[in-house]
């Protein structure tokens, strides 16, 4: 079984400072799929990201335009899946040069379309609580045991930050 | 006279057009009517239409054949370079280099956000620069200083989600389907826009970006937590409380613009343009601050090749020409 790691933030910008940190340590190659439902935070979660991969451009949600590109210390590609359906959409857009290209890929409803998933990601899922509309739970898990590490370094930058971590196993 | 053939293929419409002199449109053809479905074969969907080469040259062919002019009698091509969906762009692109190439006459790059600005220009012979501008649609929500046609200042924009992306995401979220936004702003027409204070974010922020995920967000949390009591009775007061809370913010932000830069002259473009609250309340806004408000009729705020040609023409009279290495620019700003 990998690793799976699983906190809360209680707030928009607790989920930034996280994912700033998170993409800090992110390497050429690295894939990461965002999944959860409308509102749940994921466009929040890739802004916090390109602040940390060192991306000075306005980041915005790619809904429409379905791959956004940019260039921070690497070339960062933010595809978002919502308005696609099928695997032959996604060959459309080309997502293979991005999943298996140089550059670093964030894709928000990345597990919309099972047939295109990669063989290597790291899976990141938002989910809502009922108790306050501000905080989110954020569930890290590898696509494989290849990702304990970062699993664990993202665990260690939870704690730094004061995190409150509901699962880490 | 000067007569342009523009290809735009930035997003989910395949079109082409002549337009002389930046007014005047001789064609105006968009592969996504539901006519033009009929003839290039079937219904044109949202994905295959991005792969614009099965009906890019039967658009360009027709938008060509209604003038009546032959290639000869053109004097420049235009495409629009950007922003957009790069699968989409590049197809555009390369059509036009093509065809410049093969009938010699230079190629003119244009930015899809200032060919909205154009719709205006088409229609209202009356508008004069400097003008504030509000680009809305389903990519993009932003407002500009146009200080004369080809000189922008974008003064602020959206910091997360598009105005017509949130529409069509409540719309979707309420089981209107996708895209739902008109669906949406038809049902709020009937009901109470006060019924619910959803946050106006960014309302009182002093400058002039938006952010609208976290009304997305509020909404949201609003029918998740009255989901038992909550009926279809309800929705069309949600919907027009959901849609004001996007207009106030909208109207709000386009005066003050006017107003910073001491214009008299404002304008509303791209798709959302045809939304009926934000076209009426920014005319109430503009009319008690004495401004000048336009706005184009809805065949020239979606998607269309008119504007792009209309834009083009003032790069022509400055002899803005591209040479054939030009590539598409995705993330183009305006």
């Amino acid at each position: 079984m990998p690793k799976s790691l699983e906190l809360m933030t209680v707030s928009v910008s607790e989920t930034q400072e996280l994912a700033e940190k998170i993409g800090g340590s992110l390497k050429e190659g690295d894939i990461i799929l965002l999944t959860g439902d409308l509102g749940a935070g994921k466009t929040s979660f890739t802004i916090g990201l390109a602040k940390g991969l060192g991306i000075k451009e306005l980041v915005s949600s790619p809904t429409y335009t379905i791959v956004n590109e940019y260039c921070g210390r690497h070339p960062v590609y933010h595809l978002d899946l919502y308005r696609l359906e099928t695997l032959e959409e996604m060959e459309v857009i080309g997502y293979e040069e991005y999943y298996y290209g140089k550059g670093i890929t964030v894709v928000e409803w990345g597990d919309k379309i099972s047939a295109s998933l990669p063989d290597d990601y790291l899976g990141v899922s938002f989910k809502r609580t009922v108790d306050n509309e501000n905080s989110r739970h954020l569930i890290f898990k590898g696509s494989s045991a290849k990702f304990d590490g970062q699993i664990q370094s993202i665990s260690n930058m939870a704690k730094e930050i004061g995190l409150l971590i509901i699962k880490d196993a | 006279m000067v007569k342009i053939l523009a290809i735009e293929t930035s997003c989910d419409e395949t079109a082409a057009a002549v337009v002389e002199d930046g007014r005047k449109i001789l064609s105006n053809v968009v592969a996504s009517q539901v006519d033009l479905h009929k003839r290039f074969g079937g219904v044109v969907p949202e994905i295959a239409s991005r792969s614009h080469q099965e009906v890019i040259n039967p658009v360009i062919k027709e938008a060509l054949e209604t003038t009546g002019l032959e290639y000869s009698a053109l004097d420049a091509l235009a495409v629009t370079l950007g922003p957009g969906l790069p699968g989409a762009l590049i197809v555009g692109v390369a059509t036009a280099k093509a065809i410049a190439y093969a009938i010699k006459k230079p190629l003119i790059g244009v930015n899809h956000l200032e060919g909205h600005l154009f719709a205006n220009y088409l229609q209202h012979p009356q508008v004069k620069t400097p003008l504030i501008a509000l680009i809305v649609s389903g990519g993009h929500t932003l407002l500009a200083y146009v200080k004369d046609w080809g000189e922008y200042e974008v003064l602020g924009q959206t910091l997360d989600d598009a105005a017509g992306e949130a529409f069509d995401k409540i719309a979707k979220f309420l089981g209107m389907g996708y895209p739902g936004g008109a669906v949406l702003s038809k049902m709020a027409e009937t009901g109470d826009p006060r019924a619910i204070d959803f946050p106006r974010a960014m309302m009182g922020s002093g400058d002039f970006n938006f952010s609208l995920s976290g009304l997305k967000t509020a909404v949201i949390n609003y029918i998740t937590k009255n989901k038992e009591s909550i009926t279809d009775d309800d929705l069309p007061d949600i919907c027009a409380s959901f849609e004001a809370a996007i207009v106030d913010v909208q109207v709000s932000k386009s005066i003050k613009a006017a107003k910073s830069r001491n214009v008299g002259t404002l304008i509303l473009a791209g798709g959302v343009a045809a939304n009926n609250r934000l076209r009426s309340e920014l005319e109430k806004a503009s009319k008690s601050s004495n401004i000048k408000f336009f706005y184009p009729s809805i065949s020239l705020c979606t998607d269309n090749a008119a504007m792009i040609a209309s834009a083009a023409y003032f790069h022509y009279l400055r002899k803005d020409f591209l040479t054939l290495a030009v590539e598409s620019q995705p993330n183009m700003g305006l």
